[in-house]
């Protein structure tokens, strides 16, 4: 194989494991910049993953699944945000909460509907998100050398839902750099006082930061059981709302760097399957398990204030208590 | 929505609002079980009686209840600093990794030291990995200034990774596919209990309790006296509750961040000494198992004082217990029941605390003004 085809290789499982971490990471950007500190990304994604499956299944269609998968997310995003805003309870611990209700929860139902051990039937057909060629993908292959490849094979040919991802960057940076609701979501993460003030409603601001999370959770949660795989696995997100937390550190709450910083994750991931059970010379047989713990490492190295410092809004994880 | 802070009776502070959360997170429980369509009372009366119906199922309890115990009280003492340790997966995992590095070195040199001291210093080691895997995160917000929350859960996957690869590479057993390490030698690991009380006439069957309960209670009466008893205890105590008191009171904040993050990593530490120690005398993948996030609902629910923490362990060592007989019985019913009952728990026994205690106040004033 030649070194393009393998860089093409590489980069499309790289967007292909970053997806989930993008969709994560714009959900936690919303929140957290609306002071809403939120640590159940992992579990909303993964409620996400098994109410789509399971809705695929039934009806057929990954249509239904995506919009049941966004409305099992938005359900927990709204207990996170009955606890955090309206009852001012601790953010940690809601989420802490949220994750182990939604690992026990898909795997108790799962087993109980399919008697499988928590998973679903593999899904099939239209009941999958499929890849999608782009226009001009086989022509530039044919014609464009070099990148034509890199466009067939890393660009185009990937399922609804990652696009979707790729546009919601694009979509949270607009609303949030650059509009008055973004403006706002933004002054109620760092100064929620202020905007009382300006006779804004904190709460609602906050639920509505917190429902944008729940719905992006839930594309994320959606792509990883009916495109990346085909079915619910039990505990399938694996980690990956917690290497989206770190990825939203890592970019200090900015979007497009927080994109880059999940790209980054997806290749070290990437890179870490690759090289399972490689022997390089010099090394000898690749510890994968050391770039698998690499996001964790770097976001504890960079929240330590090794490498720039972290920033977070400020009100943020701060229950807003209106004077009176 | 006004939400003010509720006052309440002592009494009904500590026992009535954590009970009252038990008991609707119960029905919440409950009502998953309807859904799923099972009885709820018939899977009551299956799960306590596999929990509590026999000595053998007691014993089974009691080496659960172990666990939540350690992972328990890791919790509640760093909430008592202000403190939300998350680690306690990771802490227990070195813990582990620390006790099986000991227990290698005893066996290969088996004149080391003298017998009795083995078991002893494996716990120790344990408690030493579990703290120096907390200490980290409280160095790094003491000194650093990075919360603790994030540290410790980054630091969980770390630890779930070095476990894989120690496993694999450096302290596995040699030619296992399994990953887990060679037996320990026989004097370090811990004595059952039915074991431990034959010699006095004591005649239990053989479960996987072992004198890691002993230790356990001793911890629960440790955490009893440091916390409310010590010095230090009271430095841990007003530094949670207010750090710029605390600092102009002479106390050093950051010195009483990294140490009450290093006890919450030693007990944590109970767990592999329980598990890898007590039971399966190896170490092995995964022995962690989610105790430690069950650990946080035992804190909580037991409003971080240790009785209410034996309390709560118990309850969640029942309900593990009696999950697994349950889910005998019932393959509908699986033991991830107990992950619900736990996350619906933290839910209200800790975010939603402050309606419970406002429902708990609207009952009690209720039932002055009929009276």
């Amino acid at each position: 194989m030649d070194l393009l085809q393998l860089v093409a290789l590489v980069l499309d499982s790289t967007i292909r494991l970053s997806i989930p971490l993008i969709c994560a990471a714009m959900a936690g950007l919303w929140s957290e910049k609306a002071g809403v500190v939120d640590i159940g990304l992992e579990g909303k994604m993964l409620v996400a993953a098994f109410a789509s499956a399971v809705a695929s299944f039934v009806t057929g269609s990954a249509w239904v699944g995506l919009c049941a998968g966004i409305l099992a997310s938005l359900a927990l995003a709204l207990v996170h945000g009955f606890a955090a805003i309206t009852w001012r309870g601790n953010q940690i611990v809601s989420g802490v909460a949220i994750n182990m209700l939604a690992a026990g929860l898909t795997v108790v139902l799962g087993n109980a509907w399919y008697g499988q051990g928590g998973r679903t039937p593999s899904l099939e057909g239209a009941a999958r998100f499929g890849d999608i060629t782009l226009p001009f993908a086989r022509w530039t292959r044919e014609h464009v050398p070099g990148l034509g490849l890199l466009y067939d094979e890393v660009v185009s040919g990937h399922a609804v839902p990652a696009y979707l991802a790729f546009l919601s960057v694009l979509v949270t940076a607009l609303v949030l750099g650059r509009t008055r609701f973004g403006l706002r979501i933004r002054a109620v993460g760092e100064n929620p006082a202020a905007v009382d003030t300006a006779g804004i409603s904190v709460a609602r601001l906050r639920y509505a930061a917190v429902a944008i999370c729940g719905l992006l959770c839930g594309i994320g949660g959606t792509y990883l059981a009916t495109a990346q795989a085909a079915g619910f696995l039990p505990h399938m997100t694996a980690g990956r709302g917690f290497i989206a937390l770190a990825a939203v550190i890592f970019a200090n709450w900015r979007p497009w760097p927080a994109l880059g910083a999940c790209l980054l994750f997806g290749l070290l991931d990437a890179i870490a399957i690759r090289l399972q059970g490689v022997t390089l010379p010099g090394i000898g047989l690749v510890p994968v398990e050391a770039i698998q713990a690499l996001p964790y490492l770097m976001t504890i190295v960079l929240l330590a204030g090794f490498i720039g410092k972290a920033a977070p809004p400020r009100a943020s994880g701060l229950p807003y208590v209106k004077e009176r | 929505m006004s939400a003010a802070p509720v006052e309440l009776p002592r009494w009904a502070d500590t026992a009535l609002v954590p009970l009252v959360s038990v008991v609707a997170a119960l029905l919440v429980a409950g009502l998953v079980v309807i859904g799923i369509g099972e009885n709820p009372l018939e899977a009551t009366a299956l799960l306590l009686r596999g929990a509590l119906g026999s000595a053998e199922g007691i014993g089974f309890t009691l080496y659960y209840a172990t666990n939540f115990i350690f992972t328990g009280l890791a919790v509640a003492v760093a909430f008592h600093a202000g403190l939300f340790n998350i680690g306690g997966e990771g802490q227990a995992t070195v813990a582990g990794i620390s006790a099986a590095i000991a227990c290698a070195a005893l066996g290969a040199v088996p004149g080391l030291i003298p017998g009795f001291l083995a078991a002893p210093l494996a716990i120790l080691a344990a408690a030493a990995g579990g703290a120096f895997w907390a200490f980290i995160p409280g160095w790094l917000q003491a000194k650093r200034g990075s919360h603790v929350v994030i540290t410790t859960i980054m630091l969980n996957f770390v630890a779930a990774t070095l476990i894989v690869y120690l496993l694999r590479e450096v302290i596995g057993k040699p030619g296992s596919m399994q990953p887990e390490t060679p037996d320990f030698p026989a004097g370090a690991v811990l004595t059952p209990m039915h074991q431990f009380l034959a010699p006095v006439g004591i005649k239990l069957p053989p479960t996987p309790l072992n004198t890691a309960f002993l230790l356990a209670l001793a911890s629960l009466f440790a955490v009893w006296l440091l916390i409310w008893r010590t010095r230090l205890g009271y430095a841990i105590r007003t530094v949670g509750a207010n750090p710029r008191a605390a600092a102009y009171a002479g106390i050093s904040p950051a010195a009483v961040t990294m140490i009450a993050m290093a006890i919450s990593g030693a007990l944590a530490g109970g767990l592999a000494v329980n598990e890898a120690l007590g039971v399966q005398h190896r170490l092995v993948l995964d022995f962690t198992a989610g105790y430690g996030f069950v650990g946080i609902a035992v804190a909580l629910m037991g409003r971080g004082h240790p009785v209410g923490v034996g309390l709560a362990a118990l309850l969640f060592g029942v309900l593990y217990q009696g999950g697994a007989e349950l889910s005998f019985d019932k393959p509908t019913i699986t033991r991830d029941m107990v992950v619900v009952i736990g996350g619906v728990l933290i839910l209200f026994a800790g975010a939603l605390d402050g309606l419970f205690r406002r429902l708990v106040a609207g009952a009690l004033r209720l039932g002055e003004s009929s009276s």
